[in-house]
């Protein structure tokens, strides 16, 4: 998703006439200048994949919409296994994490390169928060024998299997997207190192952050029919 | 045909080569030759043609499984293999020609190379992201092979990998379905670059009402590969998770459902279809007005037909399921709007055929392509109706009609459709012309074959002949067997249509700028394309078809030619065709003729 931000040397810089045909052509109506045109792109092309990423988990919400219809007790019983108190800080946290990520975002425009990185940094630590919290959730219900294929979980109702099976898969794939939003971020904050982010050109940073805001609108899907459907 | 302008063109082509563009594309003095320069380019033109040596290669091997399984089909009982050899081969058959073929075929060969010249671009949105989906493209064909060899052999699912029999067969299937699930991620990547290139990048003047209607086949195509692929992408990883960890939801032991697997498949798999046929369709309503001499009849339903197949064609997947214990409501609304989606189809078709009507009808290989298309997709469209009723489906539903219908549509459509495509543009990314009359001849074999091979499988599958079997009957041997010759007449087309292109391209004549007397942008470029399609952005102010009027002079509308050469053009269409002579005398065009003898002036001025 890093490339959907190309940098304005791209080889390829299409119809830039304003680059090549010199600053005597008074036509700049057809000929934006090239690094907004290029902001436009990358922007368009950052929203059309966050759309491609909501049909993704598109997939798997409306499994779980068909199951929970016909088992929608069991899914209740199940939901009382979760803890809410490691969700609800789960939830916290990442909320945060957006807010840090706009903060980020307003400081680089404002040009105080030190407070963007902090956020960004601070973004990174949630991040990171969140999924360590994740693994010991994870890891509690391992301990109780509610993964899948245990012999446990596989002694419960059929709703009860299906649910753990949705709530690992689900919380599973939106892990993977923390973690893809973070190492992105990685390249985001070298990036501001070098120079190649800067407050004229936002942009890398301005779709990585669309983008965490994707996985924590998800999460904010997952959370309440996860935990709080008892 | 008329080597004076030709002749005009070629020296345009000539004179401007040198100054920009630096030199043909594939050998351009600002790139470094040999194979290092094609495997890390960004230019459209050449990812293009990475695509296309990747996907022919496929297609011939997806073509020699074919051609094992109608050996061995030939006769009843064993022949060449075992049952489960064959379970492997259409397997392997479908999943190559689907996800590696015909699903990425145009808008990756033609999306890339043709694209950006058709609306004026000199690039796509975003040409790194480019090169990065064609290596997204090889890893998973390199994904798809490996299965073949590993975790006990190749998958005998078919390309459904329908649940429960993919949980449980012992070969590979999570490999294969992770292959599928990369494929589909080049292919939304694809569609991004696409949708952006044709938002952002068209020239100035490029209105999307004079965009080519190829380009708006690619447009609405990539919309469905947008929203439509990630849909197959989560269920073949949920085939992965499943296979891994048993998860269970897709296993009816643990109360999974298979038939939301099948939702799920055809939910994409569906659309996946008009995937295949939409820019198929896109390039033919490219190629009638230029073969016909005429302007294109219906443009903006041809358009607007294209964005109703896309959407309506969304919500036709059940039609997969009517046997397999969907509810019956479910099935008549399915039903319902799969008829529904036959109208835009049909709207297409007969304005391709009204486009020819009073034409003046070049026969050229392209063409001979695209008329195939109109008649194997209208046999392949109709029979399709039949599938989309209830009543006839539960008959019908497995059997080679299904396999029938859907050659028909898919190869006869989308694969001649590639064809077209391949000779119309041919010159275009080679800078050679194959040869025109060996052309035809090829085509001949090629589609004569295509329907001794085909056609039989109607017949046989309205009586019974389920798909997939190894093994058949004695009633069925006779069509069986004329099925077969069918199949290496069609195969024996096939190496010839290969074998002329191939000899074309390394020493074929030399291919002037437009070869076909074609309007649209790309044809205002040399043949073979340079490296960089324009120096200035040309400025846009006529249709794409619009012969009569502006004809071959269309070549003004490209920023870079000086007008009145190519306004001489038009006068030479009279020899071609009576209509467009005609039009071009005595319309009362002066001042639509005085617009673009003003472009030099005016692109300073405004």
């Amino acid at each position: 998703m890093s490339n959907a931000a190309n940098p304005p040397g791209d080889a390829s810089a299409p119809r830039s006439p304003s680059s090549s045909a010199a600053p005597h052509s008074s036509d700049v109506s057809h000929s934006p200048h090239s690094t907004a045109v290029h902001d436009d792109r990358g922007r368009l092309g950052m929203w059309l994949f966050v759309s491609t990423e909501i049909l993704l988990f598109g997939g798997l919400f409306l499994l779980y919409s068909a199951y929970r219809w016909r088992h929608h007790a069991d899914f209740h019983a199940a939901s009382m296994l979760l803890d809410r108190v490691f969700g609800t800080t789960n939830t916290i946290v990442l909320i945060t994490s957006s807010l840090f990520v706009v903060l980020s975002i307003h400081w680089l425009r404002e040009r105080r390169l030190g407070l963007a990185k902090l956020f960004l940094g601070l973004t990174l630590l949630c991040g990171l928060t969140f999924l360590v919290i994740k693994g010991f959730e994870w890891g509690h219900k391992f301990e109780s024998g509610l993964y899948p294929n245990a012999p446990h979980l596989l002694s419960l109702p059929f709703g009860e299997i299906l649910y753990f099976g949705l709530y690992f898969s689900m919380t599973g794939l939106h892990a993977i997207h923390v973690i893809a939003g973070m190492t992105v971020f990685g390249f985001v904050f070298r990036g501001m190192s070098k120079g190649t982010v800067t407050a004229e050109r936002p942009i890398f940073l301005e779709n990585v952050g669309l983008f965490w805001h994707l996985v924590d609108i998800i999460w904010i899907f997952l959370f309440p029919l996860f935990y709080l459907i008892s | 045909m008329s080597d004076i302008t030709d002749a005009a063109h070629g020296s345009r082509a000539g004179a401007d080569a040198v100054p920009y563009g630096e030199g043909p594309y594939f050998r351009p003095t600002s790139i470094k030759p040999g194979i290092v320069g094609w495997l890390t380019t960004t230019n459209h033109k050449r990812i293009g043609i990475l695509y296309l040596t990747a996907i022919g290669t496929f297609f011939s091997i997806a073509v020699i499984f074919g051609l094992l399984m109608r050996i061995e089909e030939m006769f009843p009982g064993p022949q060449i293999m075992d049952a489960r050899t064959f379970d492997a081969l259409f397997t392997l058959h479908g999943i190559i020609q689907i996800f590696l073929v015909v699903i990425p075929g145009i808008p990756t060969i033609f999306g890339n190379f043709s694209l950006p010249t058709l609306i004026g671009a000199n690039d796509m949105a975003f040409p790194r992201l480019n090169l990065f989906s064609w290596y997204l493209f090889m890893t998973g064909a390199a994904i798809a092979a490996t299965s073949v060899f590993i975790n006990g052999g190749a998958p005998d699912t078919g390309w459904t990998f329908y649940v429960p029999f993919s949980l449980k067969t012992s070969v590979d299937v999570p490999m294969a379905t992770f292959a599928v699930f990369i494929l589909g991620m080049s292919s939304i990547l694809t569609g991004i670059n696409i949708v952006s290139t044709v938002h952002m990048l068209r020239a100035p003047g490029m209105k999307f009402s004079r965009m080519p209607l190829s380009v708006w086949g690619l447009y609405s195509t990539a919309w469905v590969q947008i929203l439509a692929t990630p849909i197959i992408g989560i269920t073949m990883l949920l085939i992965v998770v499943e296979r891994l960890f048993g998860i269970g939801v897709f296993d009816p032991t643990k109360g999974g459902d298979p038939l939301l697997y099948q939702h799920l498949f055809w939910i994409y798999s569906h659309p996946a279809v008009y995937i295949m046929i939409l820019p198929a369709m896109g390039i033919m309503s490219d190629l009638f007005p230029v073969f016909s001499r005429k302007n294109i009849f219906g443009y903006k339903m041809i358009a607007f037909s294209s964005l109703a197949i896309a959407s309506v064609g969304s919500l036709v997947w059940g039609h997969h399921m009517y046997v397999n214990g969907q509810s019956d409501t479910a099935g008549v609304v399915f039903s319902l709007l799969t008829f529904l989606v036959a109208v835009p189809s049909a709207i297409k078709v007969i304005n391709w055929l009204a486009t020819m009507y009073k034409g003046s009808i070049q026969i050229e290989a392209p063409f001979l392509y695209a008329l195939s298309f109109v008649f194997l997709f209208t046999i392949g469209g109709l029979s399709g109706l039949l599938l989309g009723g209830l009543s006839t489906d539960v008959q019908l539903h497995d059997t080679y009609f299904v396999v029938a219908h859907f050659h028909y549509i898919i190869f006869g459509g989308t694969g001649f459709g590639i064809f077209a495509a391949l000779y119309y543009w041919f010159p275009k990314m080679t800078g050679k012309m194959y040869a025109k009359r060996f052309a035809i001849i090829a085509w001949l074999v090629f589609f004569v074959g295509f329907n001794i091979f085909y056609f039989p499988y109607f017949v046989m599958g309205w009586e019974g002949m389920p798909r997939r079997y190894f093994d058949y009957p004695v009633k069925f041997a006779d069509l069986q067997f004329v099925s077969s010759i069918g199949a290496y007449i069609m195969v024996a087309g096939i190496a010839l249509v290969f074998g002329n292109l191939i000899r074309g391209a390394r020493k074929g004549e030399p291919a002037p700028a437009n070869p076909w007397q074609g309007a649209t942008l790309e044809w205002t470029l040399p043949s073979p394309a340079p490296l960089e399609n324009w120096e200035t952005p040309p400025i846009i102010t006529k249709g794409p078809y619009e012969f009569g009027l502006d004809g071959k002079a269309n070549g003004s509308a490209s920023g870079h030619s000086p007008a009145t050469e190519g306004r001489d053009g038009p006068y030479e269409f009279g020899s071609d065709g009576n209509a467009n002579g005609s039009a071009s005398g005595h319309s009362p065009a002066t001042e639509g003729r005085d617009g673009p003898f003003e472009f030099g002036a005016k692109e300073v001025e405004k």
